[in-house]
């Protein structure tokens, strides 16, 4: 081979690789700029400046602007808005690494929190949740929905295991079954919930509105010890793209590596189902979208899919709330309604194998 | 370097056992044909191998230990597999599966550096697969896949190499280039090659030493000529093969004739 078609490994980089690393610098950036945008438009317009200037002073250890702005603003900005845009951040990251993780686990392009279960147990231990007497109720919903879905993937890791092995045609097929018995007591519960249905299905269609910062406390630790986790994997994850014998014959152990990924998978799902209900289609096509745009690689898949992840659901969130304001649109109507043409569009535009 | 020893190895799925009895050694430096009827076992063989199922009785030990004991990480940089021609994800590039060879290698916290780069293009070179290093391997052929295949094993830098039937897909002039490789590297670097082989032809060019399965156990073992024999071969493959010696290198050879319809083994 002529070294003028040799591909340019110059500093051992894969040439793809650097497309891929520029991706990820440009969605930091363009992360950056969304979450001051989202801050910055609401009920009271803050100008862009004055924003930015009011986010780069709440940043600890940051005391290179001099207060200008009225306390109320700063208030707005930090305390109102800014849990709110983190929290969809973190849960647009949250369920588009675990849709990843999912999909490669399972070598199924559908494959997603709703596939194995997760986010059937996630509603139904909410929606006992908002079942309980008045006080109890708002306390109890996340930490309900949170062991529902713990509870969900337990029982059916246990139903599909044969033997020492977990086969993942039997984990499907068994969290499609024990999900539609999930899905139909939620149902049942849902129609004989009397005059608390409306609480209810506004949670099933996801909402950020009640987003404070304990909320970003308590969820951040999840996702982040999980993302950390998978991000770790990805190599393997890669591996076992080819199929399980012959990622053992690479040196994986699968079923460790199985149990490790639905744990932290699940764990990340249910820290992000739990406080904002049921958001689809954000852990199902944002992998995708990466997939087409930037290639199957993991390594690059995952991270990159944490940070479209987020982008998308901060905009979502905002499109939620501003577009029919005062009024606020689930923003699980909000990803499906805007993500899907998005996505249809890269599809025909692609017209490749993208798994 | 790496030695592969059975003994007394019987091998098969749950209870059922399809091969029994099963010796051989396969000394660094020496390539060794495996060959016998569909459904004999072959596959078996390489599954029990690399550890993919257990072994029912006997002892598997690669350089002297047990494969049950050793890690899969550790029997990965041991030995490494050529499968039969796997449905690979499509997405991604054939340099970006060669470079999975090099997984057993690298800890959880490493990542591929300029060695892991530096080693998949040598690899490709070799195994001329490095002209379309950047396509995705969806749009390879069987061929092209195959050799892919055998540049990821070189990658894992392993002193055995067992390969599923590594010219089942290839037309003759890529048979020879394949099996040429491996007879290369299998003398330059002392491997360990344990090659399953459909082609008796090609087994008794290219294999220093033949294991000729049949009906759950061990036929004939030996030197091409010692296991090709026409008693040997009419026995396991029916009376129409007869052995002949090649014209150049006097090697065996199988030629058949038609059976006229009388062709058909009893069953078993």
């Amino acid at each position: 081979m002529s070294p003028a078609n040799k591909p340019n490994t110059m500093n051992g980089l894969y040439p793809h690789w650097r497309h891929r690393i520029y991706a990820i610098l440009s969605l930091l950036f363009l992360l950056v700029i969304v979450v001051v945008l989202a801050t910055a438009i609401g009920s009271v317009d803050i100008p862009f400046a004055t924003t930015f200037a009011i986010l780069l002073d709440g940043l600890p250890f940051v005391e290179v602007v001099t207060p200008t702005w009225p306390d109320a603003l700063a208030t707005i900005v930090l305390d109102i808005r800014l849990p709110r845009i983190i929290l969809a951040g973190i849960v647009g990251a949250a369920l588009a690494i675990a849709g990843a993780t999912y999909q490669g686990l399972f070598r199924n392009p559908l494959a997603d929190p709703y596939l194995i279960g997760v986010a059937q147990g996630a509603a139904l231990g909410a929606v006992i949740g908002f079942l309980l007497p008045h006080g109890l109720s708002f306390a109890s919903v996340p930490l309900l929905a949170f062991l529902g879905a713990l509870f969900s993937t337990v029982v059916v890791y246990n139903l599909a295991r044969v033997g020492k092995t977990l086969p993942m045609t039997t984990l499907i097929l068994a969290g499609v079954a024990l999900g539609a018995l999930l899905g139909s007591l939620v149902s049942y519960l849902i129609i004989s919930s009397g005059d608390k249905i409306h609480g209810i299905m506004f949670w099933m269609m996801g909402s950020l509105s009640l987003s404070q910062w304990a909320e970003v406390g308590v969820a951040l630790p999840y996702v982040l010890a999980g993302t950390v986790v998978i991000l770790l994997f990805a190599r393997p994850l890669n591996v076992m793209q080819l199929d399980e014998e012959q990622a053992q014959q690479l040196g994986i152990n699968v079923e460790r590596l199985k149990i490790i990924l639905l744990a932290a998978a699940t764990l990340i799902t249910a820290a992000a189902v739990s406080f904002v209900g049921i958001i689809g289609f954000v852990g199902i096509i944002t992998p995708h979208a990466v997939r087409m745009l930037w290639g199957a690689d993991y390594r690059f898949l995952l991270p990159l899919s944490v940070l479209t992840g987020a982008i998308f659901l901060i905009l979502a969130d905002l499109a939620a709330r501003t577009v029919l304001a005062p009024v606020e649109i689930p923003i699980g109507v909000i990803t499906a309604l805007f993500g899907a043409p998005f996505f249809l569009y890269l599809l025909r535009r692609r017209k490749k194998a993208v798994f | 370097m790496t030695t592969i020893e059975t003994r007394q190895v019987s091998l098969g799925y749950g209870h059922k056992t399809v091969l029994r009895d099963i010796s051989f050694n396969i000394a660094p430096g020496e390539m060794v044909g495996l060959i016998g009827p569909n459904g004999c076992g072959k596959s078996t063989v390489i599954k029990a191998l690399s550890r993919i199922i257990p072994h029912q009785k006997g002892n598997i030990r690669l350089d002297g230990k047990d494969v049950n004991a050793i890690p899969r990480s550790e029997l990965a940089r041991r030995l490494a597999v050529v499968p039969q021609i796997p449905l690979l994800p499509s997405a991604f590039t054939a340099f970006e599966i060669v470079l999975m060879g090099r997984n057993p290698h690298l800890g959880l916290f490493q990542r591929e550096g300029p060695k892991e780069m530096a080693l998949t293009w040598q690899a490709m070179a070799l195994t001329g697969t490095q002209s379309f290093a950047e396509r995705r391997v969806g749009e390879l052929s069987g061929g092209e896949i195959q050799c892919l295949l055998i540049a990821r094993a070189l990658v894992q830098e392993t002193g055995a190499i067992l390969l599923d039937e590594p010219t089942a897909n290839l037309d003759i002039g890529r048979q020879i280039e394949v099996l040429d490789l491996m007879k290369q590297l299998c003398a330059e670097k002392r491997l360990a090659v344990l090659a399953a082989l459909h082609d008796l032809n090609l087994a008794a060019q290219y294999c220093d030493r033949l294991i000729l399965l049949n009906e759950g156990r061990v036929h004939a073992e030996g030197t091409p000529q010692e296991v090709i024999t026409t008693h040997n071969i009419q026995e396991v493959y029916g009376p129409q093969n007869c052995v002949y010696a090649h014209p150049v290198n006097g090697l065996p050879t199988v030629l058949l004739t038609t059976g006229n319809g009388k062709s058909r083994r009893p069953e078993a």
